[in-house]
């Protein structure tokens, strides 16, 4: 009986550990993976690098139409995805009676979460491109991503309306206020930093989004920043897969020197989602 | 301002915001038409059995054939690959997480797991490329420069957080009632997990494991950049290939004018891969859903 207990015991031990050298796998790959990027790319970032057009001389190329490119797509997406997502998790949490309808519709958008990328772009390329004749503009790449991002915008949205107490809600009401009022002035307010990192998470995923943006045919090529919704762009993820198809080593290092120059905006956002919601966090507390 | 005037001002944003909630409805059903539509139009030149069961696929060739059948076997294999790697190591992860991890270990992976799935998948692609292909090289003879297994792995990786984050949730579920039961009857944690709580998870891990094939078979850029864009049907992981996803994007690199056979095939191939991972999405949700009855 010792002899089986302690058996058990040793099990157990093993399947612990195999459990933590599993977990730590993610971590190794992660470390791996900056690591090589780093070393075949940092020492071609620059100021150079990040001022000057695509060349098709490896050493006098760089990503400013491509960054141009993907704050302005990145904006206009925003612009588009916060009104439409943020008002349909307002009705959903706020309004919505449980309905057949706001049945349909809930399990519609955790539906299009799923939904590959690609497909978006399929659809962007016959409705913004041809049929509402958008063309292979920031507008139509930006409502593509647009649509792309709203389900996580929904979501995330809902979840920070949620997690409002209804005490807020009920003494605004015993106040006399309207259920507009409550939301605009109680409701609001006091989701807006859940409200926010959901969003800021969501745009950056936009952000390094690349499959939809090639099917509506953005351009892989671009020697000018655009200047306005109507103008034909590309973006960082866009030059950093340009230059990754290609054979020279020297494209290939400036791939790796873009991709450093991609990371780094995502980690300014997601640093700035993290630094809202902890000051929310400290407010609350107070 | 009069108390009508309130409860019109009131009504009408009540319904500008039912339209915003409405927009989803909207795009499926744009994203059903605009297939439909295209692939109607496909299937009066190919007919649907030469595009279901065909082995060719060369639409780009002067001899055209339209069979699908090897896109699909490169989607096929390249998510078997990364299946192989996230299932098992997603679900040790999060029963590790939810039985075993102390607090501060929980603290440092959870973050680390988050930041994994962030990563674009362009950057995925281009470890897939320069530096898993030359590393596996070494090790397994015969290895082409564009494959399934490189790009099958680094997805594996992908997922991972998502099979282990959805895992654990459904782990968390299951009522300590269980656990102490099992403990009661003298089993250790590793029998009280493997025999009592993970079986009683079931329903949500499958949940997770079916999310997780139908996030690998619509990734697209880790395997246009490392898998290569040779059709082929085949089962070995050693060779390139091309998945439906990253056909899309070789015709949508090219310039195909809008009406031609070529550009009908994209959206011919992108109802398919449409199809199968809604179809896989909503048996997750079904299983999710189960999960969530079971234990309420």
């Amino acid at each position: 009986m010792t002899l089986r207990r302690r058996f058990n015991q040793s099990v157990d031990w093993a399947f612990q550990a195999l459990g933590l050298v599993v977990t730590v796998l993610g971590l190794v790959v992660l470390v791996t993976l900056l690591v090589d990027i780093a070393r075949d790319g940092l020492s071609r970032v620059s100021w150079q690098f990040v001022t000057s057009f695509p060349s098709r001389r490896p050493e006098d190329a760089g990503v400013y139409a491509a960054l141009v490119g993907s704050v302005f797509v990145i904006g206009l997406t925003a612009l588009i995805a916060i009104p439409l997502g943020v008002g349909s998790a307002i009705y959903l949490e706020e309004y919505s009676r449980r309905s057949r309808w706001s049945r349909l519709i809930e399990l519609n958008i955790a539906n299009l979460a799923g939904v590959p990328s690609i497909i978006y772009g399929l659809l962007g390329l016959a409705l913004f491109v041809r049929a509402l004749g958008f063309g292979r503009s920031v507008l139509a790449g930006a409502s593509t991503l647009a649509l792309l991002v709203l389900p996580v915008v929904i979501l995330s949205t809902r979840e920070a309306l949620r997690a409002v107490p209804p005490s807020l809600r009920e003494g605004s009401y015993a106040l006399g206020a309207t259920r507009w009022q409550t939301i605009w002035y109680q409701v609001l307010p006091a989701a807006l930093p859940g409200t926010v990192t959901g969003l800021i998470l969501a745009l950056s995923r936009a952000i390094g989004e690349t499959a939809p943006l090639i099917a509506i045919g953005a351009l892989t090529y671009v020697p000018f920043a655009p200047d306005g919704i109507w103008s034909p762009f590309t973006v960082l993820p866009i030059q950093i897969f340009n230059w990754v198809s290609r054979p020279q080593a020297e494209f290939l290092r400036n791939a790796a020197a873009g991709i450093i120059v991609l990371l780094g905006l995502l980690l300014a956002m997601n640093g700035a989602a993290t630094f809202i919601r902890d000051r929310a966090q400290i407010k609350t507390d107070r | 301002m009069s108390v009508s005037s309130r409860g019109r001002l009131e009504r009408a944003i009540e319904h500008l915001l039912f339209a915003c909630a409405s927009v989803s409805i909207l795009v499926t059903i744009g994203i059903l038409s605009v297939l439909v539509f295209e692939t109607v139009q496909f299937f009066r030149t190919v007919s649907p059995i030469e595009f279901l069961f065909g082995t060719t696929w060369t639409p780009l060739f002067f001899d055209k054939q339209f069979g699908v059948l090897p896109l699909v076997a490169g989607t096929v294999l390249v998510s078997s690959v990364a299946m192989a790697v996230a299932l098992p190591a997603g679900l040790l992860t999060a029963i590790y997480l939810s039985e075993y991890a102390p607090t501060s270990v929980r603290r440092v992976v959870k973050p680390v797991l988050e930041v994994l799935a962030g990563v674009p998948t362009v950057v995925y692609g281009y470890f897939a490329l320069l530096f898993v292909t030359p590393l596996l090289q070494q090790l397994v003879p015969g290895l082409a420069g564009f494959n399934a297994l490189s790009p099958g792995l680094v997805m594996g990786i992908m997922i991972l957080p998502m099979v282990s984050s959805l895992s654990e949730d459904a782990l968390h579920s299951v009522p300590s009632g269980l656990r102490e039961a099992a403990y009661a009857l003298g089993a250790t944690r590793a029998q009280a997990t493997v025999r009592v709580v993970v079986p009683a998870a079931f329903s949500g891990i499958s949940a997770a494991a079916i999310l997780a094939v139908s996030r690998a078979i619509g990734e697209t850029m880790i395997v246009t950049i490392a898998a290569g864009q040779q059709p082929r049907l085949t089962g070995n992981p050693l060779v390139p290939i091309e998945t439906m996803t990253a056909y899309i994007v070789q015709v949508s690199l090219g310039d195909t004018p809008a009406g031609t056979i070529e550009y009908q095939t994209i959206f011919a191939v992108g109802m398919l891969l449409f199809v199968s991972t809604f179809a896989l999405n909503m048996v997750s949700q079904w299983l999710r859903e189960r999960l969530r009855e079971e234990y309420s």
